[in-house]
């Protein structure tokens, strides 16, 4: 067995609690043990990565007990993606956290985000249904600390409603597990597609059931209206390196969607054929165009990036909702842009919001104004899919994907016009924001000279270099992704044709014998 | 005893629903520990409901038996739950403690949307 796909679950498993027992008090060797830990996640990612590239399914039996009896972990192309992609996303928030001074606000940051990660990539790499539903629990319980890390009563509130949501998402998992269960006696995933292929047509209505309540689930986690209600309160009041540090959180719902709906109830199981994909489309097409009224609507930036996030989910879904190789393919290059360009703009806030706080009006230039409205000018354009970022590339792969399907028109039509409102909310925000605070600033001048309050520029931060850093890295990732996305493509059509080929996945995680 | 355990599962996860429904938060969480324990006795009966039949096989006769997989599923249930509820019970403490009100949703006062402003 490969020992490599258990690390990125070991590694953070034992850092956490290294972190919270050790070095509890030394917040120097919690830093230092902590970026150590991301690097290391980072390394062992690309080793997997390298490995799973070839094309060869990989299983790790736990405790060596064989597939249908024991957990699994499955290492395969998509798997070692996403695994990749939490590394590389973890890295530069680590660093802005500690240059920023994040982690110093409240206790156990380090130990949380550790958590967090194993919960993330556990739930990536599990073949397992029940086991995905604990790694689930795993990456919430994190991510209910580092909600309210800093405290606060208004983050204290929305760390409730965030907590009593997904406690009834959680309440909801088990009640679609415990139905799939009773249908199909097992919860391996590869074991379930084969008894779901083969159970009877007319005993299929629980199953149904089962399929539905899941992809609810899976909906509540990835922010699809109805179910995004969620989302806006809390991205906004949670602490903002944490926040980017969610834009995975939602990614998990949809790499949920796509591997329990190709490979359990794959487009080719008639018990749930056209089922996800009718309902799923049109939440998609909604979701988007909501994100992009919420961006043009909002007067706080935080939330404006939480649309965001909520209009780059329906782009993404309309995408997976297609379930078919082009566009699975193009829903995964933009997993990448979505989650890096998501993560780029909360860090970005995050500087604007130290500095001026995140009120979408003329106020007070604030220290660094020029490099900061830079990089916001950055992220909007990644985001709102402007060339030359992989946004432009990823929306493009959508809706080119999307050009045989049915409701083609409809696609194309929500996600230009969403794309639009996205681009003129972005630069309604950033004039306010940057532009007329300049001029605010000149205005001041004229009327009065000794209003030293407006004029006098405040005194930078004391550590932003690392912070700027920490950005461009984030910034470097989207570049890359746009100057490379031509063998990044050929992952992604190779991801996307190892999914939709299930019996590979189910034989090797069954052995082949059945 | 089909019909008893289905009404039980049922009416918890009525007055579960109710009760989440509610405005402050003590009647929420009460609502989330109602349907947990519907969840859990609705896990117990997807292994097929049996009497008086242990949970292991037996080797040396032919016994009853009952599924043991739901019953660690419940297991494991139980103790996330248990532990998502002491988790919520802290925070909505501490968020009554510092904001001097238990209600769940945010006041016009608290919303970042209604002042422009962080509170």
């Amino acid at each position: 067995m490969n020992h490599w796909i258990v690390a990125p679950i070991v590694l953070p498993a034992i850092l956490a609690p290294f972190i919270i027992m050790v070095l509890r008090y030394h917040l120097d060797l919690q830093r230092i043990f902590s970026v150590a830990g991301v690097i290391s996640l980072l390394g062992i990612a690309l080793t997997i990565t390298a490995q799973a590239a070839g094309g060869d399914i990989q299983v790790y039996e736990l405790g060596n007990w064989p597939a249908p009896f024991g957990i699994v972990l499955v290492l395969d192309r998509l798997s070692a993606m996403m695994v990749l992609l939490t590394a590389l996303l973890a890295l530069p928030i680590v660093l802005y956290a500690i240059a920023s001074g994040w982690d110093d606000r409240g206790k156990h940051f380090h130990a949380l985000f550790h958590f967090q990660l194993m919960g993330v990539c556990g739930a990536f790499l599990t073949g397992d249904a029940f086991n995905l539903f604990v790694f689930f629990e795993v990456l919430l319980i994190a991510s209910y600390g580092l909600m309210t890390h800093g405290g606060g009563s208004v983050r204290l509130k929305a760390g409730v409603q965030y907590v009593a949501y997904n406690l009834l998402g959680s309440t909801l998992f088990l009640f679609a597990l415990g139905t799939l269960y009773a249908v199909t006696g097992t919860l391996n995933m590869a074991d379930m597609a084969l008894r779901v292929a083969e159970l009877p047509a007319e005993d299929t209505a629980l199953l149904r059931v089962g399929a539905v309540l899941l992809l609810l689930v899976f909906c509540i986690k990835a922010a699809v209206l109805p179910l995004h209600f969620w989302l806006p309160a809390s991205y906004a009041n949670a602490p903002l390196p944490v926040a980017a540090l969610f834009a995975i959180m939602t990614k998990v719902g949809a790499y949920s969607i796509l591997r329990m709906y190709t490979l359990t109830f794959g487009p080719e199981v008639e018990a749930t054929q056209g089922l996800v994909g009718t309902w799923l489309q049109p939440a998609a097409l909604v979701t988007l165009a909501i994100g992009a009224i919420g961006i043009l609507g909002t007067k706080h930036i935080a939330r404006m990036v939480a649309f965001c996030a909520i209009a780059s989910m329906g782009t993404l879904l309309v995408a997976v909702s297609l379930f078919t190789e082009t566009a699975t393919s193009a829903a995964l290059y933009y997993i990448y842009h979505s989650t890096l360009a998501t993560a780029l703009m909360f860090l970005v806030t995050d500087l604007v919001m130290e500095r001026r706080g995140g009120a979408i009006a003329p106020k007070a230039p604030m220290p660094q104004s020029g490099l900061i409205s830079a990089l916001f000018f950055v992220g909007a354009i990644a985001l709102a899919g402007m060339p030359p970022l992989s946004g432009f590339i990823g929306k493009l792969l959508v809706l080119d994907a999307s050009r045989d399907a049915p409701d083609a028109n409809a696609i194309w039509a929500v996600v230009l016009i969403g794309s639009f409102v996205t681009i003129v909310g972005l630069a309604r925000a950033g004039s306010l924001i940057f532009w007329k605070s300049h001029d605010a600033l000149l205005a001041a001048e004229d009327i009065s000279g000794e209003d030293e309050e407006g004029a006098v520029l405040p005194a930078p931060e004391p550590q932003p270099g690392l912070a700027f850093t920490a950005v461009f890295g984030a910034v470097l990732g989207l570049v890359m992704l746009t100057l490379f996305a031509g063998p990044a493509l050929e992952y992604t059509s190779l991801t996307a044709e190892q999914l939709f080929t299930p019996e590979d996945y189910i034989s090797a995680v069954l052995g082949g014998e059945e | 005893m089909e019909a008893l355990v289905a009404s039980a599962v049922g009416i918890m996860t009525a007055a579960g629903i109710f009760l989440i429904l509610r405005r402050r938060t003590f009647p929420v969480i009460l609502g989330l520990s109602l349907i947990t324990y519907a969840v859990n006795v609705f896990l117990f009966a997807t292994g097929r409901l049996a009497l008086d039949a242990p949970a292991v096989l037996n080797k040396y006769e032919e016994v009853a038996y009952t599924d043991p997989l739901p019953q660690a599923l419940v297991l494991t249930a139980i103790v996330i739950s248990f532990g998502m509820t002491a988790v919520i019970v802290m925070i909505a403490l501490s968020a009554y403690l510092s904001s001097k009100d238990d209600h769940i949703d945010m006041s016009a006062h608290d919303s970042v949307d209604a002042t422009g402003e962080d509170a």
